[in-house]
C-alpha cells in the first residue's frame, strides 16, 4: 500500500462519523424530493432528486456501495439526457497483485499518432478543443531538450528524415506532485498504481495541473462537445465516463479496459508495436523483461516522481 | 446593548460622507457590476471566457491574488512598530492597517473564488463535511492561514475600536499575545503562498528557494507602498491626524525593502544567466523572449525600471520626506512591484510548459473587467471599515 491510500484510510475513518451523519441527512431530502419532482422536470433537464443527489454526492472513496449505484445510475441518466444513448458505468475495483506500468520503444515509434485518436475515442474526450492525453513531440534525432520539440507537425508524411519521436503522456508516478497538490483530494492512486480523479469532487483549481512536471494534466474550459454516436458507451466511474465543463481530467490507463485484463487503446492502436503494458508485479510479463533486458529510461527522473512509464531503445 | 450600538454607529459612520466620498463609492460600486455580470458569464460558459489554457492554467486572477496575499501581510509592519517598539503614534492607524489587512485578505479570497471553476463544489473544501487535504496540499493550508489571519485582524481591530468607543484603553496584556500570534501569521500567510508555487520542482522558473523571502521583501514594498497613499489621503480628507513621523517611518521601511527585493531579482538574474542552464527558459521568455514570444519583456523592463526610480528618489532624506516625491514613488514602486509579482511572476512560471512548448497568455476583457471587480471590492471594504475606524478613533464616536 502507498503512503498515500495509507493516509486515505486514515482520513476516512477520521471523518467517516460526522459526515455519515450528514449525508443521511441529506439522502433523506434528495429521496423525498425525487418522490415530489417526479412531475416536473426542471433543474436543467435534471430531476430535483439528481441535482440535489448530484451536489450533495460524496467523494468516491466515502461512498457506500448503494451510493455508488445510485450515483452511477445518476451519471447514465445523465448521459441518457445528453446524448441519447445507453451507457454503462462500470466499477470495476483493482486486481489484487497488479500494478501497472508501460514501456514505449522510441526507435520504433515513427510519429503516426494513432495512439492519439485511438485515446480521444476510446475515452470520450471532448472534441473541438486541443483535449488529447498524449503528446507526441517531434525532435531532431539525438536532441533530447523537450524545448526544441515541435508540437504540432503536421508534414505530408511520418517519419521525417533526422527526427524522432517522443510520446509523451501521463506517467502515472508512484509518488505523484499532483495528488498532493489537490487541495480536496479530488485525486489519488489507486492500489493498481493508476492515478485517478473523481471529476464530481474536483471543484476545477487547476493546482495539479501547476504541479505536474509532464504536461499531462487537462482542463474542461468548456463544456466538452461529443458527438452522440461517437460516444464510447463502456465507461468506468474513475475512467473514461462523461466529463463536465470547470473539472481536470488526465490518462488512466484506459482502467475501463485494463482492469478487464485489455490493453490500453493507445497500445492496440500502436502500428509499429512500440507499446509493452502489463503488470509490474508479475516476473514473467513483458514489461519486466523489457525492464531487465533493455536499456530503460524515465522522463525528468531527477524530479523524484518515480514515473512508472518507461523508454527504451532497441 | 453596547455592541449593538457600537455596531450601528459603526454602519452609520461608514454611511457619512461628502459628494466625493459617495462619487468614490459609487465608481467602486459600478466597477463592481461590470465585472459581476462577467462573472455570471463566466459560470454559465466555463472559464473559457479567460485567456487561460492547458499550457498556461493559471492568469490574472492568481497573479493579483499573488500581489494582494502580500498587501495582507504587510499591515504587520504598523503592529510590530506599534506594540514591540511601543510607538504610541504608530498605534492610532493601526486599525486602519487591520482594515488594509482585511480588505487584502477578502480580496485574495475572491481572487481564487473566481478562478475556481466549480464554486458550486465550495462545501467539498469545508473540513469534516468536505475533504481536506491536509497537510499536503499547500493550498488547503492557504485557505487555513488566510483565514486565520482575517479572523485574528477582525477581532484585533474590533477589539481596539470597541474599547475606544466604550472610552476604554485597550488592555495591551489580554490581547498582546493575538498581537504576537498576528505578527507570525503575516509572515506565514504570504510564505505559504511562496511555497504554494516553490513547492513544484516541474516549474523551475517557481523552485527556488528564494521566492518566499522574495515574497517577503515584495510585499514590504507594495504594501507600505499603498498603505502611505491610504494614510495621507486619510489625513488630507477625513482630518484624521495621521503623525509624521509614522509617514517617514513607513517611507524609511519602503526604501529598505525596495533595496532588499532589488537585490533579490539581482541574484536571481546572475544565478540564471551566468551559466544558463534548461532551467532558465522561462526568466529568458520572461526579460528577453523565446522563440519569438515575448509578450511580458516590455512589462518587466518597466517594472524595473519604476523600481529603479523610485528607490532613487526614496534614497535621498530631503526627497523622501516630502509627502509628493514619497507619493509619486509609492506609486511607481507599487505598480513595478504589481507587475514583477504579478503576471511577471506567475504567467513566466508556465512558460515553456514542462514539456517545452511556448504558447503565451494574455487575459481576455471579461477576465480584466472580473479581477478590477475584485480589487474594487477589495477598496470597498478597505474605505468602509476605515471610515468607521477613523470615527471611532478620533474620539467623534463614542457610546453614550
Amino acid at each position: 500500500m502507498s503512503p498515500s491510500t495509507k493516509k486515505d484510510a486514515a482520513d476516512q475513518a477520521q471523518v467517516d462519523h460526522s459526515r455519515r451523519r450528514f449525508m443521511k441527512g441529506v439522502g433523506t431530502v434528495s429521496a423525498t424530493a425525487a418522490g415530489v419532482t417526479a412531475l416536473k422536470p426542471a433543474w436543467g433537464g435534471m430531476s430535483l432528486g439528481d441535482a440535489l443527489g448530484e451536489f450533495f454526492q460524496d467523494h468516491y472513496q466515502r461512498m457506500s456501495p448503494e451510493e455508488i449505484a445510485a450515483a452511477v445510475s445518476r451519471i447514465e441518466r445523465k448521459a441518457k439526457r445528453k446524448f441519447g444513448r445507453d451507457i454503462q458505468v462500470g466499477n470495476a475495483p483493482p486486481i489484487e497483485g497488479v500494478v501497472f506500468g508501460y514501456a514505449l520503444n522510441i526507435s520504433k515509434c515513427k510519429g503516426y499518432r494513432d495512439c492519439v485518436s485511438a485515446c480521444v475515442q476510446e475515452n470520450n474526450l471532448g472534441r473541438g478543443g486541443q483535449m488529447e492525453y498524449i503528446r507526441v513531440l517531434e525532435l531532431d534525432k539525438g536532441d533530447r531538450n523537450l524545448d526544441h520539440a515541435n508540437h504540432y507537425y503536421d508534414h505530408m508524411a511520418v517519419p521525417q528524415e533526422g527526427k524522432e519521436y517522443l510520446p509523451v503522456q501521463c506517467m502515472q508516478c508512484d509518488d505523484p506532485p499532483c495528488v498532493k497538490a489537490c487541495p480536496v483530494d479530488a485525486t489519488w492512486m489507486e492500489p493498481d498504481g493508476i492515478v485517478v480523479m473523481d471529476y464530481d469532487w474536483c471543484i476545477g483549481c487547476r493546482y495539479c495541473m501547476s504541479a505536474c512536471p509532464y504536461s499531462a494534466r487537462h482542463f474542461n474550459w468548456r463544456e466538452p462537445e461529443i458527438p452522440a454516436d461517437e460516444l464510447n458507451s463502456d465507461t468506468h466511474y474513475l475512467g473514461n465516463r462523461p466529463r463536465v465543463k470547470g473539472v481536470v481530467e488526465k490518462c488512466h490507463f484506459c482502467i475501463q479496459r485494463t482492469r478487464k485484463g485489455l490493453q490500453p487503446a493507445c497500445l492496440e492502436a500502436c502500428p509499429t508495436g512500440a507499446r509493452v503494458f502489463g503488470n509490474l508485479l508479475d516476473p514473467d510479463s513483458e514489461i519486466r523483461w523489457i525492464l531487465a533486458n533493455k536499456t530503460v529510461l524515465r522522463l525528468k527522473e531527477d524530479l523524484g516522481t518515480e514515473p512508472k512509464f518507461w523508454y527504451y531503445t532497441d | 446593548m453596547i455592541l449593538l450600538s457600537f455596531l450601528r454607529d459603526g454602519f452609520k459612520a461608514m454611511l457619512r460622507g461628502g459628494s466625493l466620498y459617495w462619487l468614490w463609492l459609487g465608481v467602486l460600486l459600478v466597477l463592481t457590476g461590470i465585472g459581476g455580470w462577467y462573472y455570471i458569464l463566466q459560470l454559465r460558459d466555463g472559464l473559457i471566457i479567460t485567456g487561460m489554457s492547458d499550457q498556461v492554467s493559471w492568469g490574472l486572477y492568481i497573479a493579483n491574488f499573488t500581489y494582494v496575499v502580500g498587501i495582507a501581510a504587510a499591515s504587520v509592519l504598523l503592529v510590530i512598530p506599534a506594540y514591540t517598539f511601543h510607538r504610541d503614534d504608530v498605534r492610532t492607524v493601526v486599525p486602519l492597517g487591520g482594515a488594509m489587512a482585511v480588505a487584502a485578505v477578502i480580496t485574495a479570497i475572491l481572487l481564487v473564488t473566481v478562478d475556481l471553476a466549480r464554486p458550486d463544489r465550495f462545501w467539498h473544501i469545508i473540513p469534516f463535511i468536505g475533504k481536506f487535504n491536509l497537510p499536503e496540499s499547500l493550498l488547503a493550508w492557504d485557505i487555513v492561514v488566510l483565514s486565520g489571519y482575517l479572523m485574528l485582524n477582525l477581532v484585533i481591530s474590533f477589539y481596539i475600536l470597541f474599547q475606544h468607543y466604550r472610552s476604554r484603553q485597550p488592555n495591551l496584556r489580554a490581547f498582546f499575545p493575538l498581537v504576537v500570534v498576528a505578527m507570525f501569521m503575516a509572515i506565514s500567510i504570504h510564505t505559504v503562498t511562496a511555497f504554494l508555487f516553490s513547492g513544484n520542482p516541474g516549474r523551475p522558473f517557481w523552485h527556488t528557494a528564494l521566492l518566499a523571502p522574495r515574497f517577503i521583501a515584495s510585499a514590504f514594498v507594495s504594501g507600505p507602498a499603498i498603505i502611505i497613499v491610504a494614510l495621507l489621503l486619510i489625513r488630507r480628507f477625513w482630518s484624521y491626524p495621521v503623525k509624521q513621523a509614522v509617514i517617514d517611518m513607513l517611507a524609511v521601511i519602503l526604501m529598505f525593502s525596495l533595496y532588499v527585493n532589488l537585490f533579490f531579482v539581482a541574484a536571481e538574474l546572475f544565478t540564471d544567466f551566468y551559466n544558463e542552464t534548461a532551467h532558465a527558459a522561462s526568466i529568458r521568455y520572461l526579460y528577453l523572449g523565446l522563440h519569438g514570444a515575448d509578450a511580458l519583456v516590455p512589462w518587466i523592463w518597466t517594472a524595473l525600471v519604476l523600481n529603479i526610480i523610485a528607490v532613487t528618489m526614496l534614497s535621498f532624506a530631503k526627497l523622501r520626506q516630502d509627502n509628493r516625491v514619497l507619493v509619486t514613488a509609492a506609486i511607481l514602486c507599487g505598480t513595478g512591484v504589481w507587475i514583477e509579482k504579478g503576471l511577471g511572476f506567475v504567467i513566466p512560471g508556465f512558460i515553456p510548459t514542462p514539456i517545452g512548448e511556448v504558447f503565451e497568455y494574455s487575459p481576455t476583457f471579461p477576465e480584466v473587467m472580473i479581477t478590477i471587480a475584485c480589487l474594487a471590492i477589495g477598496a470597498l471594504v478597505f474605505t468602509l471599515l476605515a471610515r468607521a475606524a477613523v470615527e471611532f478613533e478620533s474620539g467623534r464616536l463614542r457610546h453614550g
